[in-house]
């Protein structure tokens, strides 16, 4: 084998390639292309299934009908990304520059929720959110709050479940290119004039902008796309496209408008990553390797 | 492209900014500082005084202190206890960027995401220096480390020695009243050091900053500097210009980091005139001046550098006067400009000697290992060191 291998050496960047791309080709690329195919049927599941490119309405009507909660995804994803960021950026500060010897508790920490299943940290959030739940009921019995306020089921809650279930995958990247920055980039900035914030301003936050850059996108993605969360904390309003999806699929078995329903659920945040990339000057950044 | 590919070449040109009848003023001043990092000593009592438009470095080992004293002086740390002074003010507990020094930091510590002209522009756009000012401020700046022309480059797409310079523009730009730089040149290769320690030197004449220098690289140190404290241990040892240093260092530990020296342990004996003569442990006798005894020390070694010393027939009578040692040649290596011997005195110190190859040149001329010879010194060559533990018991606490 590696007689072989040292012979024919043009062949080991396809090799260590290959598992990789046979599994994109088996799970991904077929099943999409077989997805693509079933969004532009016409007929239901009795009648039997005929392929058309006409059907291409199918997409038009998936919009037009589905479009309140494609921009309520859009809203909560948003939502969430921000709180997420907004809590993540001063944690994974503190855990990466004062963190000290307590650095790796304080990630293991971050990460400790993921040993416990995603629906099983979910549902307790009804405890904690439940109208005579743990957070609500004391206050209300103290009179803090009126009897009929109500956190579960609201898109409050929705938003929150989010924003806690996705919260690692902000803080993990922006910990990471906070941890890469040179310290004494900061010293030399504060060498310069600047004082410690005008430092953080010019220095520490733009050198942490692809790990800002990579945790919005792995929080937004697939917040986007979430409906546990809205199942789960929500109500009959606060349902986001990826209920819709399920619910296409699964319930009504129409599949051409949830195949219709996905495809343009990839492209909308497909177009809206690269329009973010381009905001942020990414390439730009990449470029500078830091 | 790149003029360090040349070497710069200065005439030793005198500091334009001071009159020599002007007193010179102290810069920086040290007034009993401390450090210590948990347990760890790392600066121990150093008194310090900088004068202005002086090229002052801070020579030692790593862990000597020298950085921490460094970095104290640009309020990157804070004394335990002590007085630090920039121009007769106080800064002992300003932050960096409420002091007149700027700092050149090892390895550079420039912005990878601004480019060349944006580096070198950021002390002054911190300051509020507006555009058209700050332009052709910067452009000066980079004509005077000779990089015009990089302004639109990053830090990454420029080569170690030019990555150097922009760091050094980027705090001289700042007309800081004191220059701190901190092993400038230690990630460079050894020919673009030379060019460097000639450039800093240059350009250092030119804009009259007061430089202070942190090195290990006591050839580099002797080359820049107007002064040098050797530190070692939290403090240093001694204080004062190259050429003192190397021909009269007072303590083993100088003598031993500036160059080669032959130590002698001996007692001192009878002074004569302006000598003082010192019993060595072979029952020899050498002098050296008086003035480099310390009162009340009878244990003391005497050294004298390689160079300083001759090499005689056996047989021959050296100049009057002269310290001499009888021995064998123990080693001969010749490297071209010299040749250095190991020569076995009687008493047994192996003593070095560096020979200029000018009377004997060939392999036949050359002492060989096995030949016994006579070595001769003059007394004003030798010096006189205390010894380690002694001085660390001497040294006030």
């Amino acid at each position: 084998m590696g007689g072989f291998l040292r012979r024919h050496k043009h062949a080991v960047p396809y090799l260590l390639l290959a598992p990789g791309l046979l599994w994109l080709t088996v799970f991904y690329v077929l099943p999409g292309f077989q997805m693509f195919m079933t969004s532009l049927w016409s007929g239901t599941l009795e009648t039997g299934y005929e392929f058309a490119l006409s059907n291409v309405s199918n997409y038009t009507e998936a919009l037009t009908r589905f479009w309140p909660q494609f921009s309520r995804s859009i809203l909560y994803g948003a939502a969430a990304t921000a709180l997420t960021f907004a809590i993540s950026y001063p944690l994974a500060y503190t855990i990466a520059f004062r963190g000290g010897r307590y650095k790796n508790l304080l990630l293991f920490l971050v990460v400790a929720p993921f040993f416990t299943s995603f629906l099983l940290r979910t549902v307790s959030w009804t405890i904690i959110l439940g109208d005579t739940g743990i957070l609500l009921g004391p206050l209300k019995e103290i009179g803090v709050l009126p009897a009929e306020f109500q956190l579960l089921s609201t898109p409050i809650a929705v938003v929150a479940g989010i924003t806690y279930n996705f919260l690692p995958f902000m803080t993990l990247p922006i910990y990471v290119s906070l941890e890469k920055i040179d310290k004494r980039l900061v010293e030399a900035a504060e060498d310069l004039f600047a004082t410690s914030f005008g430092a953080f301003r010019r220095i520490t936050l733009p050198l942490s902008l692809p790990g800002i850059f990579a945790g919005s996108l792995l929080t937004f993605i697939p917040a986007m796309g979430d409906y546990v969360n809205a199942e789960l904390l929500g109500n009959t309003e606060t349902t986001m496209i990826g209920n819709v999806i399920q619910n296409q699929f699964l319930t009504q078995n129409n599949y051409p408008t949830a195949s219709a329903l996905s495809f343009i659920l990839m492209a909308g945040i497909l177009i809206a990553v690269a329009v973010y990339a381009r905001l942020l000057g990414t390439d730009e950044l990449t470029a500078g390797g830091v | 492209m790149l003029a360090a590919s040349e070497p710069f070449v200065t005439s030793s040109r005198p500091c334009s900014l001071q009159s020599e009848a002007n007193v010179p003023t102290v810069d920086v001043k040290l007034v009993d500082v401390v450090k210590r990092f948990g347990d760890a000593v790392a600066v121990d009592h150093i008194n310090l005084e900088v004068m202005d438009g002086e090229f002052f470095s801070l020579l030692g080992p790593s862990g000597c202190g020298k950085t921490t004293t460094l970095r104290m002086i640009g309020g990157f740390e804070e004394p335990t206890s002590g007085l630090i002074e920039l121009q007769g003010q106080d800064v002992t507990w300003l932050p960096p960027y409420r002091r007149n020094v700027n700092t050149v930091f090892q390895n550079y510590a420039l912005f990878p995401h601004l480019t060349i002209y944006e580096n070198v522009a950021f002390g002054l756009r911190r300051q509020g220096v507006s555009d058209p000012e700050l332009k052709s401020r910067v452009h000066e700046m980079l004509a005077l480390v000779e990089l015009s022309g990089f302004d639109a480059r990053k830090p990454t797409q420029i080569s170690g020695g030019q990555a150097q310079r922009v760091a050094l523009a980027r705090a001289l730009i700042n007309k800081p009243a004191v220059l701190l730089l901190d092993e400038p040149l230690g990630a460079l290769d050894l020919k673009l050091r030379k060019q460097m320690q000639v450039e800093l030197k240059r350009i250092q004449q030119e804009v009259g900053i007061t430089f202070v220098y942190v090195t290990h690289d006591q050839e580099e140190a002797m080359t820049m500097s107007d002064r040098i404290a050797v530190m070692n241990r939290g403090r240093y040892e001694q204080l004062g210009e190259p050429e003192v240093l190397y021909e009269r260092p007072t303590t083993r530990f100088v003598a031993g980091f500036l160059g080669i020296s032959n130590l002698l342990p001996g007692t001192v004996g009878a002074a004569d005139g302006s000598y003082a003569a010192v019993r060595l442990a072979d029952d020899t006798t050498v002098r050296a001046p008086k003035s480099l005894f310390v009162a009340d020390r009878s244990g003391v070694s005497v050294g004298v550098r390689p160079e300083k010393i001759r090499m005689h027939e056996q047989s021959a009578e050296p100049p009057a006067g002269h310290n001499q040692l009888s021995g064998t040649v123990r080693d001969a290596s010749y490297i071209g400009v010299s040749t250095q011997y190991i020569v076995e005195a009687r008493g047994g110190a192996q003593i070095m000697v560096y020979e200029q190859n000018v009377e004997r040149a060939t392999k036949a001329e050359l002492w060989a290992p096995g030949e016994s010879v006579r070595l001769s010194w003059s007394p004003d060559h030798t010096f006189v060191v205390t010894d380690d533990e002694g001085a660390a018991a001497a040294a006030p606490r």
